[in-house]
């Protein structure tokens, strides 16, 4: 799926890196932990995640991906914003939960 | 050559702003023009050990060190130091406060994956007095 069909079907709010829109997504990890993002990602470039503050910007750029879903709708603040611009990296934001953002991702091909 | 060396203070008080030390290595790394998965990894260990020190042992100096064979990432603290190697090794042990689970740490996963992603690591640790932690990445 490209960017901008995850941002409809979850109904998210895009927050910086309009020109990934058109990106098309394949994997995606899900975890609050940072250190499960450190040690279990391999080549997925999407990460969901409820936790928010800035080392989740320098985790997803750690193991270099591209596109960050903050759910339940979770606010980055614009230090934050700034961190994924600078790290080249898309935020998006859904006010969805966990379980149902990865279940219609899942069932959309992303896996 | 003479080796490349990078140094960093890293300031224990600021959770917010750890790991810039490791963001700072890896945008050196890819302008010296090293390979994505070689980047990937000494980030990775330089990333989870900088945050360790930052949320175990009030921070330290992080050095690198780019050699012709390989890199090596040299973390040393002056930190309560880590009683029992053995079981700060294995996976899901971790003494991480509520300040260090709020954002995200603490599942215990840290140094096994540092030692997964490098080629050699070595602890050297007093308790009471301090944490040397030295990895190395080979590149060639
Ligand atoms: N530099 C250090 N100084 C003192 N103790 C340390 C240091 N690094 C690690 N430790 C000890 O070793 C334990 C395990 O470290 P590890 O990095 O594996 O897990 P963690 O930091 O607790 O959690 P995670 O890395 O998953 O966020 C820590 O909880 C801490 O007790
Ligand atoms: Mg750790």
């Amino acid at each position: 799926m490209k960017l901008k069909e995850i941002m409809e079907l979850l109904d998210a709010t895009l927050l910086c890196g309009e020109d990934k829109l058109d990106m098309e997504v394949e994997g995606a990890f899900a975890s609050d932990f940072m250190s499960d993002i450190l040690a279990y990602v391999s080549d997925q470039k999407l990460l969901l995640t409820g936790m928010i503050n800035p080392q989740v910007i320098r985790t997803a750029e750690m193991v270099d991906m591209h596109f960050i879903l903050f759910v339940r709708g979770k606010m980055p603040d614009a230090n934050m914003l700034a961190l994924a611009e600078d790290s080249d990296i898309a935020v998006l934001s859904t006010k969805k939960l966990m379980y149902t953002s990865c279940g219609l991702l899942y069932k959309n091909g992303v896996r | 050559m003479a080796d490349i060396v990078f140094e960093y203070q890293v300031d224990g008080s600021d959770y917010h702003r750890a790991g810039e030390a490791s963001r700072s290595t890896k945008s050196n790394l890819k302008k010296l023009g090293f390979p994505s998965d070689i980047i990937r990894r000494v980030g990775i260990c330089m990333y989870e050990g900088e945050i360790n020190m930052v949320i175990h042992a009030d921070g330290g100096v992080a050095k690198v060190v780019i050699g012709l064979d390989d890199i090596t990432i040299i973390l040393k603290d002056k930190g309560p130091g880590i009683p029992n190697i053995d079981l700060a090794m294995q996976e899901g042990w971790s003494t991480a406060d509520a300040q260090a689970n709020d954002l995200g740490f603490g599942a215990g996963m840290g140094l096994p994956n540092m030692k997964r992603c490098s080629d050699e690591m070595n602890i050297d640790t007093v308790v009471g007095e301090g944490t040397t932690v030295t990895m190395k990445i080979k590149t060639k």
